[in-house]
């Protein structure tokens, strides 16, 4: 058993989206993949998300889903990059 | 993409490159062989330091390169061939990468065929998606990974472990490289190999890292400069040239007349130090090169770097022209708004105006008057005109002679400087500039005497006081930038924080103490006093009076204040009098504590600092909210105003005196604290037999101090108690501290009852001799005056031990701010390094120059804090109130406040002072300016 990071109460839901979701999402921003927000590849949490999905290629997106003081629910993205 | 006005091109990006030695020669416009540099005639010497081939610095003198006169010419680099390779400074991180990742033998990355190929593609995918950053991680992976390699896959070689000593110095195994030696393996890298490590070879070989000619700057990069005496004096740069040629020289001679290896070695290094201090006069390792006076040379990195250096003193700031400085003073008659501004700073300081068919009569008129023009009667100054500006650009200076001549030729196209009238906008500004209320517009009240004056509610975001305080103006010079400081910049538009949400305009000192005394309990008037108050913010008409007794008519200042309030205001809260804790209904009333509102008039409760002081104001919180800035200011002008208009009246005043406690009191207190001491000294003993009981996860020792504390602590505030209970209301240092105004009831039991103890880090005192703090105690004593409790009061005076402990306790106040102000600076500048660039975009998203997002939504909610209630965008139950007509109980208001109240005080304000510090002594003085 390998700890998990998403499940510790400090670290927000992580979502991998898919294609044409993330397709959905930068249209919706009107934006380019690369002026979102980066998340590496070996971040614990897209290891985490990799045992669930299987290899998570440079260029994905992810969604991060937190809990804010200010705002309740915030929604927030990344791209994953190398390393 | 639509480009911005007026601008042609637009740069993408900047790439950096090394200097080949070819290239050098050839941008050189000679080659300097001579440290001489001008000759008996004072003529330059040709191949010397300042041969005219490399510029003009005399006016009449051609350069010999592009023929221009001084200011013509740009100037021309030269060049000095080096006798033998120097290692050059900047680049000995990248020149100890290159060689531990690259074989001794072949040259070649120490990597296998494959894992180049990996590290490329992964560069390759890094381009795609953007970020110089993340490639120059790849890149540093890329060396890391080869520098591991023991043997290079290519030839086989047996790899050595290259270490650098610092500066300039690498060695092999402990044997030293030559800068020559060095050169030549740089020089075997292949080009591709290169590309993996992050270098483009086309424009960048490494080899180029190792100096085999200098640059020389042009003469007007390092001009000399005449001295009174006739006698030349040079730049630092050409003193340090002049070494690196006259060590140039010798190596060249030694070398070629075959001196022995040790010498040429010794003239050899001499010529690394001359060149790496050349660059960088403080690189560590070796001693700084020296003027004759024993300065040390400013050289090129000194120009660049730190505070003075080129980038922060030339490039990200620079001095200005229409601006003034001078001290700072308070003018209560001044709108918030304003600023006054001295009659000699209004005369320099210009408004350029266009003229125009409208006004070219009246701007004729102006110029005609010259620059000091004579007031007409009634007035005592009008404002002149300095310059006028031709339509050809051409700039006339007016001066009393010329005034009605320059006049005649004023036409339309023209622009003419003039002199600051009353309602000038411009930007008034007090540093350190901490946060955007720093820096605010102010308009313009021309007037006599030297100081620039304010009112006194806009001190809280300047942080500004008139102990001497110095501050900035700026007078705007276009249109656009008068008209956005109008609408964004007006002090009117800052009353409320961006920080909290809450007012940081508002009235403080004695603004709070006169709305006291103006509104306490049944505070009431006479016809003549109400007529003196009322004076003050324009009312002409006075009201009837609210009470009528004896014959004499009396108006209540609560009447008074509710003339200034706005008609439909409905507000309930409670004063910064009201006791803490106290919550019946009955006690609030009884002290007049509890303010209540209705449609404008206040039927009780005292207006104080939780009414309209800066940052508590509750009033000026909801006007400034509710009915918007210009009310606000109106309300901020208005209420300190009358404020002073009832200290006025009333009279204020206070003294040590007001801590006279009767000697019955003064008895009481005493027996406390004796009996506080004799409580430690019985825990003393007690400890020393053994009978302490141990607190839990605390040891013996810490037990005791702790409890000792807990005595002496409560012991102080017995004392207070028992001082404070015949320090009633009628006292004006009590007014003071419960008002808020200034001071607290900390500060008066310390001067009535007693200071308490002296604590460093949070411990009492126990550092000084050998196992006690001063040697009028006894080795070892544990005892309550032996580590630093203070049984006097600042009236009473201190004795000697006391004193020295106060002073001990005072030092860690002084240190620590020192300490925190000078590093909250720093990261200060760091974070506002790092945000500089950010901004909120039309679609709500934050984003940097590089147009990416950092944040999804502003503060993730999207709300800007200025203009939000207690963090939300509404404020559900006040727009309830107000539809329905509905009131809440008072207790269900006070519980509301209570929740969301922002709690900020000055201190807050202030980063310098921390909570811990708070609970040991409330604001101390301080040291002043
Ligand atoms: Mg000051
Ligand atoms: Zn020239
Ligand atoms: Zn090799």
């Amino acid at each position: 058993m390998k700890f998990n990071v998403l499940q510790h109460r400090l670290v927000p839901e992580h979502r991998l989206l898919a294609d044409d979701e993330a397709e959905r999402v930068l249209k919706a921003l009107r934006i380019t993949k690369d002026q979102l927000p980066k998340i590496k590849k070996a971040d614990p949490v897209i290891q985490v998300l990799e045992r669930v999905h299987g290899p998570i290629a440079e260029g994905r997106i992810i969604k991060v889903t937190r809990i804010s003081e200010t705002a309740g629910i915030s929604e927030a993205y990344r791209l994953v990059i190398g390393r | 993409m639509m480009a911005a006005r007026g601008v042609t091109k637009r740069i993408r990006a900047i790439r950096f490159a090394l200097l080949s030695p070819d290239e050098i020669r050839r941008m050189s416009a000679t080659k300097i062989i001579t440290a001489d540099t001008y000759d008996d005639d004072g003529f330059p010497i040709d191949m010397g330091l300042m041969d005219s081939h490399l510029g003009v610095i005399e006016p009449g003198l051609r350069c010999k390169t592009c023929g221009g006169k001084v200011d013509d010419c740009p100037g021309h680099f030269g060049h000095i061939d080096l006798a033998m390779p120097v290692i050059h400074v900047g680049y000995v991180k990248e020149l100890k990468k290159l060689l531990q990742a690259t074989c001794r033998r072949c040259g070649r990355l120490l990597l296998t065929k494959q894992q180049a190929e990996e590290f490329r593609d992964e560069m390759e995918q890094m381009e795609e998606l953007g970020g110089e950053q993340d490639i120059q991680f790849v890149t540093k992976e890329t060396a890391r990974e080869a520098t591991k390699r023991q043997r290079c896959p290519h030839c086989g070689e047996e790899q050595q472990k290259v270490t650098l000593d610092k500066p300039t110095t690498f060695r092999e195994s402990g044997h030293k490289l030559t800068p020559k030696e060095v050169r030549e393996r740089l020089e075997r890298i292949p080009n591709e190999d290169l590309r993996v490590l992050g270098i483009n070879p086309d424009v960048a070989r490494p080899e180029w890292m190792i100096l085999t000619a200098l640059l020389v700057p042009p003469v007007t990069v390092r001009p000399s400069i005449t001295l009174e005496s006739g006698d030349r004096s040079e730049d630092d740069l050409t003193h340090k040239l002049v070494d690196v040629l006259r060590i140039n020289q010798r190596l060249r001679e030694n070398r070629d007349a075959g001196a022995p290896q040790l010498i040429v070695e010794d003239l050899w290094e001499l010529l690394q130090y001359h060149v790496t201090t050349y660059f960088d006069n403080q690189t560590s390792g070796i001693p700084p090169a020296r003027h004759r006076s024993g300065r040390p040379l400013k050289t090129l990195v000194q120009r660049l770097k730190g505070k003075e250096g080129r980038f922060r003193s030339n490039l990200s700031g620079k001095r200005v022209n229409f601006s003034a400085r001078t001290v700072i003073s308070p003018d209560p008659v001044l709108s918030i708004n304003e600023v006054g501004v001295p009659v000699e700073a209004a005369r320099e300081l210009t408004v350029p105006i266009h003229v125009q068919s409208y006004n070219l009569d009246i701007v004729k008129e102006w110029v005609k008057r010259g620059t000091i023009p004579a007031a007409p009667v009634g007035e005592f100054y009008i404002p002149g005109v300095n310059y006028v500006i031709r339509s050809d650009g051409r700039r006339i200076r007016v001066t009393d002679k010329n005034a009605e001549a320059v006049a005649e030729t004023v036409e339309i196209g023209y622009i003419v400087e003039r002199q600051l009238v009353d309602g000038d906008i411009v930007l008034f500004n007090r540093q350190p500039s901490l946060h955007r209320m720093s820096m605010m517009a102010h308009e313009v009240r021309v007037m006599p005497h030297k100081t620039f004056r304010f009112n006194l509610a806009v001190c809280p975001p300047y942080n500004a006081d008139f102990d001497g305080d110095e501050m900035n103006l700026h007078v705007l010079q276009s249109e656009e930038a008068r008209a956005e400081a109008r609408v964004l910049m007006r002090v009117q538009e800052h009353i409320l924080s961006p920080r909290f949400g809450g007012p940081v305009i508002g009235g403080i000192h004695d603004h709070i103490t006169g709305a006291f005394l103006l509104t306490y309990k049944d505070a009431k008037f006479t016809k003549e006093e109400t007529a003196f108050i009322l004076s003050k913010i324009g009312v002409r008409d006075l009201p009837g009076p609210a009470v009528k007794k004896g014959g004499q008519e009396y108006w209540t200042g609560k009447q008074l204040f509710s003339m200034i309030l706005p008609k439909d205001l409905s507000l309930t809260f409670k004063s910064s009098i009201a006791p803490k804790g106290l919550t019946s209904l009955r006690e609030l009333k009884d002290e007049d504590a509890l303010v209540v509102i209705k449609n404008g008039d206040v039927s009780s409760g005292t207006i104080d600092e939780n009414a309209v002081g800066a940052f508590k104001g509750k009033i000026l919180d909801k006007i400034a909210r509710d009915y918007g800035p210009d009310a606000a200011r109106e309300f901020i002008d208005k209420a300190t105003k009358l404020a002073i208009g009832a200290i006025m009246v009333r009279g204020f005043t206070t003294g040590i005196d007001d801590e006279d406690i009767p000697e019955e009191a003064k008895k009481q207190i005493a027996e406390v604290l004796r009996k506080a001491v004799a409580d430690v000294e019985a825990l003393v003993e007690r400890y020393k037999r053994g009978e302490l009981e141990q607190m839990p996860g605390r040891s013996l020792e810490e037990t005791l101090e702790v409890e000792a504390m807990k005595t002496l602590g409560r012991a102080r505030d017995q004392a207070g108690q028992i001082a404070s209970k015949h320090l009633g209301m009628e006292n004006s240092a009590v007014i003071m501290a419960r008002s808020g105004a200034r001071g607290s009831m900390l500060n008066l039991s310390q001067m009535a009852g007693s200071i308490g103890q002296q604590a460093v880090r949070g411990e009492r005192l126990s550092r000084g001799y050998w196992n006690r703090t001063l040697p009028h105690f006894r080795k070892g004593d544990l005892g309550a005056e032996a580590k630093g409790f203070v049984r006097s009061s600042y009236k009473s005076g201190l004795y000697p031990t006391e004193y020295f402990f106060h002073a001990m306790g005072g030092r860690e106040g002084l240190v620590d701010t020192a300490v925190r102000t000078s590093r909250s600076g720093y990261m200060q500048r760091r974070l506002i390094n790092a945000l500089e660039d950010l901004k909120v975009k039309e679609d709500g998203t934050v984003r940097n120059t590089g147009d990416t997002i950092i944040q999804f939504r502003f503060g993730e909610d999207g709300v800007d804090p200025s203009r939000s209630i207690q963090g939300k965008p509404v404020d559900v139950d006040d727009i309830l109130q107000e539809v329905l007509g509905e009131e809440p109980s008072w207790q269900e208001r006070l519980r509301e406040q209570e929740m969301a109240s922002y709690g900020l005080t000055e201190k807050d304000m202030n980063p310098e002072v921390s909570d811990e510090e708070v609970e040991v002594e409330e604001e101390e003085p301080g040291t002043e300016e």
